[in-house]
Formats: structure tokens, C-alpha cells, sequence
């Protein structure tokens, strides 16, 4: 894992130092909410529904068991003895005071983690593979590419007040594990023919109101320019990018209504520039990034055999574990979606213990997916059903990962102060309905994601299956989206109809699920049979 | 308090900034101002006898002349780089990083404040254009 | 009715204008008339409270008040999916309010 050096600890030190003061300074009534807004929304400081919202940032996913234990004990000291894991691999808490935000921000940098620029109109936390360095087919750990983007990317001068928020993606293998390319700018990195690394780029893609898939505009970008080109990506859009509104004001919009071809050549062009400036970090600093991402010491020559006689640990076994790329390893996801439950919560006992997992079975690291879930990415076989079973006391056992019980649901109405309507007790009874019916197993690989309005921080586009909640007059109402995927094949879902009351769409739900096993064919999931018999067929089963 | 900081040793340029589309019909203008929307590629082939730029900030939220700012100084303007109108004092530190010497904010700013504002941080991951020596520099020499 | 409500601005905890003070439990609002912006304007210049506004509400049978809109409800009580962090954790009927 990546570790602070003096320079990265006394940056973070530094801001927690000037938020501090610009706490006291609104407090003392010299900075109106208008100026404070844009600055604590820079540390990721939202006042929602019920309080401040706090969003902390986990970088490329990745956590020491020392890091997620802190994550605990600031839960319990600021919060309500809970956490949010999110979609974009950040930590929300949701109950945070402001006159306490900067001792919470003090408590995050010693143990090497910030809040910098997870909310507001700038570069905000870079996202990657949640099976980074474990996943057999990885061209590279993207992490190191991550954390150069991170350095880069913080308090960089020029980007702090964007047209609109920035994400960026890297991923570097095969299987697209991160939604790469509905980021603002999604980078694969990849190996030529000359058997160099270098940078695909996919610019303005992107979710919220107008859904983009992000089109590709340079497919290899020398690994000792990636920093230089991204700068000439964000300065064309700094530029240019919409500020008249802000629905059009995202890159996508931009990329769209230049066209790829315009928007590349302006990039190449200020690309060409920056090159002479000598703005990129020299390569030494990327070796020295990549030395913290070095393979743990793998123990070699373990069985792959694990004992299969209790036949709930079998489940998991064969749900929530995947094949790791050194032989006796395991990948483990901890699900987050117990049936019934709140879609990536976290109580303080459960991150503790997920903290202790990971420093006592897996060299001392989890991570965060970006479907809400908790990864413990390298374990030895054999410890599979100790692990298991201590998760399963603690709550945690679910063995549901991507099923149709593992949904992604944003806070929705209630949490969020841009709502239109509930998320989670809908994701609550749908995962209910599923468990109870006993056809989730049956159902197989099915991503079912829950927006509480047109934002879709819960992904609804993207999902098999998406629910959408609208405001319709007053009362909640949940559209229907079938045939939406991220990752590989990337699609966008499309609405069926007119939307439903709460218990409504859970029906709907369960009609398209039973076209779907009604006309499946042979090893085809959910998606795959829509994508084969079409809309219409699922329309006709929901509305009659 | 105080309305115009500089942190240049030459006098003030007392001309009038003209608009961008005034400097275009006359060029010796020593003084332009450029607005967020400027496209300020335009004035790079006459700034050899430019002596005042002025970036005009209406909303501090609009962040289109910090890559003006940049972009002028990349291609070698040394003149003044004065930032104007909406200029806050936690916006200083970045300003002067894309190379604004001079700021003459809407309200006047406590000179102890800016001074404390523009020695926060104790280095800087990226190079821009204030000459600053980024971390990874620092890490490999 | 009109009633306003806003965030305190330290805690960041919701609450309602009494008519003198700021209150975090709805009951205690008042009708502010015609009067929100003023004292939305007073009572956020003195920092007792961040970001006011004003918004329906109706008076109900038990000398309770009920804002018009969902999403008030909801800030009132605390988030339905979490009982036992409302403001009426024993009250297993509490969530029936909302909706
Ligand atoms: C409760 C506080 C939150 C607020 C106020 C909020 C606000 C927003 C807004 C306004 C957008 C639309 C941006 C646009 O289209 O320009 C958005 C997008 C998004 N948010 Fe949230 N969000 C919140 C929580 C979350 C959570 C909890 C997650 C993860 C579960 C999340 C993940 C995302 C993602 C993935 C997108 C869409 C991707 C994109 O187009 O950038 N957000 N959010
Ligand atoms: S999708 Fe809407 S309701 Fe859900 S978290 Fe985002 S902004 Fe809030």
C-alpha cells in the first residue's frame, strides 16, 4: 500500500490547518455561506437532510486494517456509530457537526487519509479495480497510476473551480471492474505491440440526467505523458466547458456538442503545448509509487482445496469468493447487503472487524468496490472458513455478491437533500422479496441499482435492472429501467413505462425477473436474455 | 485592509485596460483586460509591449481565468497579471500559482490574512507557473 | 401555515423557528406569516442558523404540525429506514407520519 511520506503528510496537515481556520472564520460570522460552501464542499463537507455530511475519501479503493479501524472509531466518536460506503469509493457519515469537522479531519491525516476534494467543482477522488494487484488478468496494478493521478490532481491550482465535478477512473486489465468509461475521463491502461505501457483514454462519459458512454480519444498515451495529457484534457474543459447551466455543464456535454473529433484536437493541441513546459513527474516517481504496491509476500506452494461440508460456507464459498492470481489465494467480498439491510452501511463493530480480518488474513488490506461492498483481496485458502465464519457472526456472511440481493442504492430521501424519493426501503424490500422467495440463487448475476432521483449516484442507468424515484405530485413514484450494464459492455438502461408506488416496483421487479426465467436459455443471465428477446416481452409481463 | 496588493517592484501601468476587442484595433494598448469568456490566445502574438493584463473575475466560482492566467504566462508574458472583482482570500495561494502578481478584489483584504493564506502550504505536488519546485522534484533531485 | 426551518449552524441540526428561538422538534414551529425572509434574513446574519427557508404546513387534529412536503417530514423525524436515530426511537408508529 501506498504510504505518506513527509511531503504527502504535511500537505494533508496543512489543510486540515487552513479548514480549521476557515471553520473559525465562518463561525466568527467573516465568511458568508455563499464563500464557505465552495470551501467545505472542497473537503467534503454537504449540509443534507439531517446534519453536515462528511464524504471521506479512500483513494483507489484501498485501506489498511489501521485505516479502516480509524474509519470505526471516527463513526463512534463524531457519528452514530455508523458508516456509508459509496459507490465511488468514498465513506459517508452523516451526522457530523461542523464545529467538530476539523478535529475529525485531524484524526483522518494520521492515519494518512483526507476528505480533499471529494464533493465540489473539482478533480474529486480517483477510482480504480477494486481487484487490483489480486486479479489474474491485470496488464498492470493500475494503483500506481491512481496515485500519480491522485498527487497531480490535489489542490492542483488551475482546476478548483471547474464547470462541474471531475472523475476520473483508471482500471488496467481485460474486465472493466469500475464503470471506467461512465467517468469523466476513464484511462485503461494497456500494453502495445512494442510491449509498452500506456494510457487508453475515454473522455466524457458520465451518469446524472443525460447518461454518456465515453468514447475513446487516444488509445495510447506514453506512460511518461499520462499526467500531460490529462492536464490538456482538463484545460480544454476548464476552458470551455458550460457554465451558463449546470446540467450541461459536465465534460460529456462538452465532448458531445464539439464531437469527439473537435474535442480531441483541441486536446492535442494544448497537449502539444504542455509538453514543452515540463509539467509531467519523471518516471523515477512512478517506480517509486509502484515499490508501495509490490506483490504482499505470497506464501507458495498452499493447496487450492478448501473443505465444502458446511454447506452455508459452501454458498459463500462459491459466491462471494473469486479465483486470485497466486495459487492458494483467494479474492473475498464481504457483502454489505445483508437481506433487509441498508446497502453499504457499516456499523462501528462491523468496520472494526473487517480492520481485523484484513491486517490478521490479508496482509493488512481491504478495499471498497464500487457496488458498495468490502473486498479482502488476498487470502489463503485455508483461512476461507475461519473468515467466514466470523463474518457471519458478526452479521456480514451474506453470500449474495451479484445477485439480485447485492444492490447498489444511493442514500436517497433519507438522507439526501436532492431526493425526489426513497432508495433504501425499496432496495430493503426487494432483497426481502428475492431471500424470501428463495429465487435469488436461481436468478444468478443480476445488478439491480436504486437512484432516489435523476443524480443517479446509484447507478441506475447502468443496472440490469434500475429503479429511478421520481416526484410525482408530491408522493414517491420509482420508474422501471431494464437492460442498462457498466464495465465491458457498457449500455444504458432504458424505462419501461410508467412508474409504480413502492410496493408497485417491487412487483414490476419480480415480473421482469420471471420473463427472464421463463424464456432464459441455456447460461444466459438476466441481461443477456433481455438484450436477446427485447423490451417489448418484458413490457407486456409488467403492465399486462 | 487594503484594495490593491502587488507583488511586483515596477510601478502601476496607469492606463485604462481597453477590452480584448478594443486591443485588437489597437495594439500598442499597454493595458488589457480579458473577461472568462476571452479567448486570450488572441493577444498571445502582441504581448512584447503589454504591460498589464487584467483577469476579471465576476463570480469567484468561474474558474476560466486561472487557465488564462497559465496560459499567458506560458507563453512568456512577464508583465502584470492583476486579478480582479470577485477575489477571495482563500482563492490567493492558487492565483498566484498560475501566476496573478497583483489582485485588486471587490472588498479590501486584511494584509495579515493574505499573508497567512499565501504561506499555508509548505509545498506543492505540481508545477505551475510560479516557479515553485514540485514535490516529486524535491523526492528525486 | 408558513413555517420556516433551517440547520443550526454548529451542529448542523435541523430546526424550527418558535417564533423567538430555534427549536428541533416541528411541534414548536409557528406560522411566520408573510415574515420568513426577514427573519430568515435576521436570524442567519446573527449565524443562529444556516441556510432557512420557508415552507408549507398544516396544523393536525393533535396540535401537531405536518410540512406539506415529504422531504420536510423526513427532516423532522430523521431517516425512516434508521428508527432507533429518529427523534422518537420508542415510537414503532413514528415512521407512519412521514408517509
Ligand atoms: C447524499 C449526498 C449526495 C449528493 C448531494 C450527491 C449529489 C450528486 C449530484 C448532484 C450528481 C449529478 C452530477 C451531474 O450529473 O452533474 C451526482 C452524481 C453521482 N453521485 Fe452523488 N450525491 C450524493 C451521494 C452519493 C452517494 C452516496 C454515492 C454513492 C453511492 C454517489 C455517487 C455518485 C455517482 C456514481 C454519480 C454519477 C456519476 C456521474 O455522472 O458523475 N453520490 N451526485
Ligand atoms: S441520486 Fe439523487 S437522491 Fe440519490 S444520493 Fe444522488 S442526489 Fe441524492
Amino acid at each position: 500500500m501506498y504510504r505518506y511520506d513527509h511531503y504527502d503528510q504535511a500537505m494533508v496537515d496543512s489543510r486540515v490547518e487552513e479548514f480549521r481556520d476557515q471553520t473559525r472564520r465562518r463561525l466568527e460570522g467573516k465568511l458568508s455561506e455563499d464563500q464557505f460552501k465552495p470551501l467545505r464542499l472542497q473537503n467534503g463537507l454537504y449540509l443534507q437532510l439531517h446534519a453536515y455530511m462528511l464524504r471521506v475519501a479512500i483513494p483507489y479503493g484501498t485501506l489498511s486494517g489501521a485505516q479502516m479501524h480509524a474509519l470505526a472509531d471516527i463513526a463512534g466518536k463524531y457519528d452514530r456509530g455508523y458508516g456509508h460506503f459509496t459507490t465511488r469509493q468514498n465513506i459517508q457519515y452523516n451526522w457530523i457537526k461542523l464545529e467538530e469537522a476539523p478535529d475529525l479531519l485531524a484524526d483522518l491525516a494520521r492515519v494518512e487519509m483526507h476528505a480533499i476534494q471529494t464533493s465540489g467543482n473539482c478533480i474529486r477522488n480517483t477510482t480504480s479495480d477494486h481487484f487490483a494487484g489480486a486479479a489474474a488478468d491485470e496488464v498492470v496494478d493500475p494503483r500506481p497510476y491512481a496515485e500519480l493521478i491522485r498527487q497531480w490532481s490535489t489542490f492542483h491550482p488551475e482546476f478548483m473551480y471547474l464547470p462541474r465535478k471531475f472523475k476520473i477512473a483508471v482500471i488496467a486489465s481485460q474486465t472493466d471492474r469500475a464503470a471506467m468509461k461512465l467517468h469523466d475521463i476513464g484511462i485503461r491502461m494497456v500494453r502495445n505491440d512494442a510491449g509498452e505501457i500506456g494510457a487508453a483514454f475515454y473522455v466524457g462519459g458520465g451518469m446524472g440526467r443525460t447518461p454518456m458512454i465515453a468514447p475513446c480519444i487516444r488509445e495510447f498515451v506514453p506512460v511518461d505523458q499520462l499526467i500531460t495529457y490529462s492536464e490538456a484534457c482538463l484545460r480544454v474543459y476548464n476552458r470551455y466547458g458550460r457554465r451558463d447551466n449546470k446540467y450541461k455543464a459536465r465534460i460529456k456535454i462538452l465532448v458531445h456538442e464539439l464531437g469527439r473529433e473537435e474535442y480531441t484536437r483541441q486536446v492535442e493541441e494544448e497537449f502539444a503545448h504542455l509538453l514543452t513546459q515540463g509539467i509531467e513527474p519523471p518516471l523515477a516517481e512512478l517506480e517509486r509509487i509502484a515499490t508501495f504496491f509490490a506483490d504482499p509476500p505470497f506464501e507458495t506452494g498452499l493447496a487450492d482445496d478448501v473443505d465444502r461440508s458446511d454447506p452455508g460456507f459452501a454458498l459463500w464459498l462459491d459466491r462471494n469468493t473469486l479465483p486470485h492470481k497466486q495459487p492458494g489465494y483467494a479474492i473475498a467480498v464481504i457483502s454489505l447487503k445483508p437481506v433487509g439491510g441498508i446497502p453499504g452501511d457499516a456499523s462501528v463493530e462491523q468496520m472494526h472487524l473487517m480492520a481485523d480480518l484484513a491486517t490478521r488474513y490479508s496482509f493488512d488490506e481491504c478495499r471498497v468496490t464500487h457496488a458498495q461492498n468490502i473486498v479482502l483481496p488476498h487470502v489463503r485458502k485455508a483461512d476461507l472458513f475461519a473468515i467466514w465464519q466470523q463474518l457471519e457472526a458478526a452479521g456480514l456472511g451474506a453470500a449474495n455478491l451479484d445477485t439480485v440481493e447485492d444492490i447498489i442504492a444511493c442514500p436517497g430521501l433519507d438522507y439526501c437533500s436532492l431526493a425526489n424519493a426513497r432508495s433504501i426501503p425499496v432496495a430493503q424490500k426487494i432483497s426481502r422479496r428475492f431471500a424470501d422467495t428463495g429465487k435469488t440463487a436461481e436468478l444468478g448475476e443480476l445488478k439491480l441499482k436504486i437512484s432516489g432521483c435523476i443524480n443517479a449516484c446509484g447507478h441506475h442507468h447502468a443496472g440490469h435492472i434500475g429503479i429511478l424515484g421520481v416526484d410525482r405530485k408530491g408522493t414517491e413514484n420509482y420508474q422501471l429501467l431494464l437492460g442498462g450494464s457498466e464495465g465491458d459492455d457498457t449500455s444504458l438502461g432504458k424505462i419501461t413505462g410508467p412508474g409504480f408506488d413502492e410496493d408497485g416496483i417491487v412487483d414490476a421487479v419480480e415480473r421482469a425477473t420471471d420473463v427472464y426465467l421463463a424464456r432464459r436459455r441455456e447460461g444466459e443471465r438476466f441481461l443477456d436474455t433481455y438484450r436477446r428477446v427485447g423490451i417489448d416481452a418484458f413490457k407486456e409481463a409488467i403492465y399486462g | 485592509m487594503v484594495e490593491l496588493l502587488r507583488f511586483r517592484e515596477d510601478e502601476p501601468v496607469a492606463d485604462p485596460a481597453v477590452t480584448v476587442d478594443a486591443f485588437l484595433d489597437q495594439p500598442d494598448a499597454r493595458a488589457v483586460r480579458i473577461e472568462p469568456g476571452d479567448d486570450v490566445s488572441v493577444l498571445l502574438p502582441h504581448l512584447a509591449h503589454v504591460q498589464l493584463v487584467e483577469v476579471n473575475f465576476p463570480v469567484f466560482g468561474d474558474g476560466r481565468g486561472y487557465s488564462a492566467a497559465r496560459t499567458l504566462r506560458e507563453a512568456g508574458y512577464a508583465g502584470e497579471l492583476r486579478a480582479v472583482g470577485d477575489v477571495l482570500l482563500d482563492q490567493l495561494s492558487n492565483m498566484r500559482r498560475c501566476g496573478f502578481d497583483a489582485f485588486e478584489p471587490e472588498r479590501a483584504m486584511d494584509p495579515q490574512a493574505v499573508q497567512a493564506a499565501l504561506d499555508r502550504w509548505p509545498h506543492d505536488y505540481q508545477p505551475a507557473a510560479d516557479g515553485h519546485v514540485p514535490i516529486w522534484k524535491l523526492r528525486h533531485g | 401555515m408558513k413555517i420556516l426551518t433551517g440547520n443550526d449552524l454548529k451542529s448542523g441540526a435541523v430546526t424550527w423557528w418558535t417564533g423567538y428561538d430555534w427549536s428541533i422538534h416541528v411541534e414548536d414551529a409557528v406560522d411566520v406569516g408573510d415574515e420568513a425572509d426577514a427573519i430568515a434574513a435576521r436570524e442567519e446574519g446573527a449565524r443562529r442558523v444556516n441556510a432557512p427557508y420557508a415552507i408549507d404546513a398544516e396544523r393536525d387534529a393533535n396540535g401537531g404540525v405536518r410540512p406539506a412536503h415529504i422531504k420536510d417530514r423526513i427532516r423532522a423525524l430523521g431517516p425512516t429506514v434508521r428508527p432507533d436515530l429518529t427523534l422518537k426511537p420508542a415510537d414503532p408508529e413514528a415512521g407512519n407520519w412521514v408517509i
